[in-house]
């Protein structure tokens, strides 16, 4: 029975494989951040200096603040939309045209990068809008908007709907009753939505690079300019940081949606 | 049964759809309304007056319709035709929040980011009643439904009984007019379910309060109700007290549907005064009790309840001198199905048909027992037989 329990020679094996597959890259990368030397394959000793010349590197932290700055305001609106979208499908009477509706709102999961990033940057140049901030900002709202109505409509798929009924024969018009009920059980999903719209935007770099104008580069960007002119060892502090904000934003993403699907069972019984 | 106990606001009398005195108007009446969903109709033209303080029970299989009925009288549904009268008002239109009426939910559909007091009190601070207000009433209903010690818990560290009281409380604390109740014991083990039926009687009794629920359990409508109506493919097919609809059922179906019985097939042969001459296919000739409503000649189904049917080694002699008074069939113990309080006799009888009679166990020793295989007389008197037509 003690054998049950525990994992043969050929699984650890696999196991160890692919992880390594999957983390010994990074792993080598958050290692090299340290890396005292100029060089980015010659191992000089522990040191901070990177993170010294990427806290002194004006342009580098700009496009950091920049991709930051688009990847808050992308997610929030993303959240925003997306969240209006998933109550419309999983809630709404069968209006004419759901199905199209929800197709198309997927869409963009499945579709190229390159594709989205193509046809808005036509689509800005048509406009004649300017391009920088706002229209990064945009691209990526549509880019994140149907992850977020994805996460969100599954919570609300699996909410009983005479909950909603209950409020509102209590006394909740459909909205007070949405506002009082729903939201709140939601909102761990409606969470995990910013978050996953926050980190997809962050890293982002195919679309921001069709999008964005002059002086306005966002991280990703900055980042692959400076390698065609070769790899800094900077790069990988930067890197790291990145991987560093990434990691918490999932974890704590992950909690979240973890509370919501078992919301409440956490509290000890009496 | 129910229906002889004593009832406050002249319910004591409640008949089957008799007509009401003009003075004591229903409190809600339901008049021809329909619910068609796309091509099937869920609820085909049903009226229906409920009297103030009545328990009263929907019954029927699933897809008869009677939760779209309830779910009309919510608000969560709005009828296509018909009208839905509480007092004066047509409500049939109103949206849930503006109505009076409260609803009691099968899943009991308890908030669950909220504790047991937030779920009673969440009524009550939507119709804007005074903070120390709520706190009183939400213990009245803590202590009505012996919920005590709990109000802090969430709905998911509560047992099913506890938040079958949760819900009922929530539903109660705003005191409706009406309250609805959509199977509120189908969660519960059987147990627990006729414990529950008791107080729920109870309470609503104490209330005064008007009750009408949903269920497909006909013996928890028989318990519990007032008055029963059945419902089959979205119309009403009989509302009667639980008596009556056991005893006196309109059709072979409503027949079939409350409780177990046996039917013969046949066509009369002979009108005796108040007892007509039926001759079966399976059964032979029997005699029966004319309808109250008389019948004329035709095709009909003689239907015996197999509690009625008395089982005997040999034919009973009473009522001597005039054979007809009983019918009494023989037969062949074919099959015998032992429940505890009563057992079940399949006999076979001589002319071919089979008949159920289910007797009593009133002694723990039965040393006389009967056994398969055994000549056995089956009979009893026309009183017992309600003629139905085919």
């Amino acid at each position: 029975m003690r054998k049950v329990s525990r994992l043969s020679r050929f699984n650890i094996a696999s196991l160890a494989l692919g992880l390594a597959f999957l983390y010994l890259p990074i792993l080598i990368l958050v290692i090299y951040s340290f890396n005292g030397s100029r060089l980015v394959t010659v191992w000089g000793g522990w040191s901070l200096r990177w993170y010294h010349e990427f806290f002194n590197d004006r342009a580098m932290i700009e496009a950091a603040w920049m991709s930051f700055r688009v990847a808050a305001s992308s997610a929030t609106i993303a959240t925003l939309l997306g969240t209006l979208a998933a109550v419309a499908l999983s809630r709404g009477e069968r209006f004419r045209g759901r199905t199209l509706f929800s197709g198309m709102l997927y869409a963009p999961l499945v579709m190229p990068e390159v594709i989205t990033g193509l046809s808005l940057l036509l689509l800005f140049v048509a406009l004649n809008a300017e391009r920088g901030f706002w229209t990064v900002t945009i691209a990526h709202t549509t880019l994140t908007m149907c992850f977020v109505a994805v996460v969100v409509q599954s919570r609300l798929g699996s909410l009983d709907r005479s909950l909603e009924e209950a409020a509102m024969e209590l006394g909740c018009d459909p909205v007070r009753a949405f506002l009082s009920v729903t939201l709140p059980l939601i909102a761990p999903a409606i969470v995990a939505g910013w978050m996953l719209a926050f980190t997809l935007s962050l890293d982002d770099l195919v679309i921001a690079s069709f999008t964005t104008g002059p002086g306005s580069a966002t991280l990703p960007i900055r980042i692959y300019s400076e390698v065609r002119l070769g790899v800094k060892p900077e790069i990988n502090a930067i890197c790291t940081l990145v991987i560093a904000l990434i990691a918490a934003v999932i974890v704590i993403a992950s909690l979240a949606s973890k509370l919501s699907s078992s919301q409440g069972e956490s509290a000890a019984p009496l | 049964m129910t229906d002889e106990l004593p009832r406050t606001d002249g319910v004591a009398n409640a008949g089957g759809g008799d007509a009401l005195p003009a003075a004591r108007r229903p409190l809600l009446r339901i008049e021809g309304v329909a619910k068609t969903f796309g091509t099937f109709r869920a609820v085909d033209g049903v009226s229906l007056d409920i009297k103030a303080g009545e328990f009263f029970a929907l019954l029927g299989p699933s897809g008869c319709g009677k939760t779209t009925l309830l779910r009309m009288l919510a608000g969560f549904e709005a009828p296509d035709e018909g009208r839905i009268l509480l007092g004066d008002k047509d409500i049939a239109q109103a949206l849930p929040h503006e109505r009076p009426i409260n609803m009691m939910f099968q899943n009991y559909a308890l908030f669950p980011h909220l504790s047991v007091r937030d779920n009673i009190a969440f009524g009550l601070k939507r119709a804007r009643m005074a903070r120390a207000e709520i706190a009183t009433r939400v213990a009245e209903m803590v202590a009505l439904v012996k919920l005590e010690g709990l109000e802090r818990r969430k709905p998911d560290q509560l047992s099913g009984g506890q938040r079958q009281r949760v819900a009922l409380a929530r539903a109660l604390a705003r005191r409706p007019q009406l309250l609805l109740l959509d199977e509120p014991l189908a969660a519960l083990d059987k147990k627990l379910r006729q414990s529950t039926q008791g107080e729920l009687m109870e309470l609503q009794r104490r209330l005064g309060m008007t009750f009408i629920i949903v269920t497909h359990d006909q013996e928890e409508a028989m318990t519990m109700a007032d008055r029963i109506g059945v419902m089959k493919s979205g119309k009403l097919a009989q509302v009667a007290p639980p008596r009556e609809l056991y005893e006196a059922p309109h059709s072979r179906w409503i027949a079939e549907f409350v409780g177990d019985i046996n039917l013969f097939d046949g066509e009369t042969k002979l009108r005796d005064g108040h007892r007509l001459v039926i001759g079966t296919r399976d059964a032979g000739t029997l005699v029966v009790a004319e309808p109250r409503e008389p019948v004329g000649a035709g095709k009909f189904s003689v239907a015996i309840r197999p509690e009625k049917i008395k089982l005997s080694r040999r034919a009973p002699v009473s009522e001597a001198g005039r054979e007809t008074a009983i019918n009494s069939l023989d037969g062949v113990i074919a099959d015998i199905c032992y429940l505890g309080g009563t057992t079940t006799y399949k006999v076979k009888l001589d002319t071919g048909g089979i008949v159920r009679a289910s007797v009593a166990n009133s002694a723990r020793l039965d040393v006389d027992a009967y056994s398969v295989g055994q000549q056995i007389v089956a009979w009893f008197t026309p009183d017992d037989c309600v003629v139905l037509p085919s």
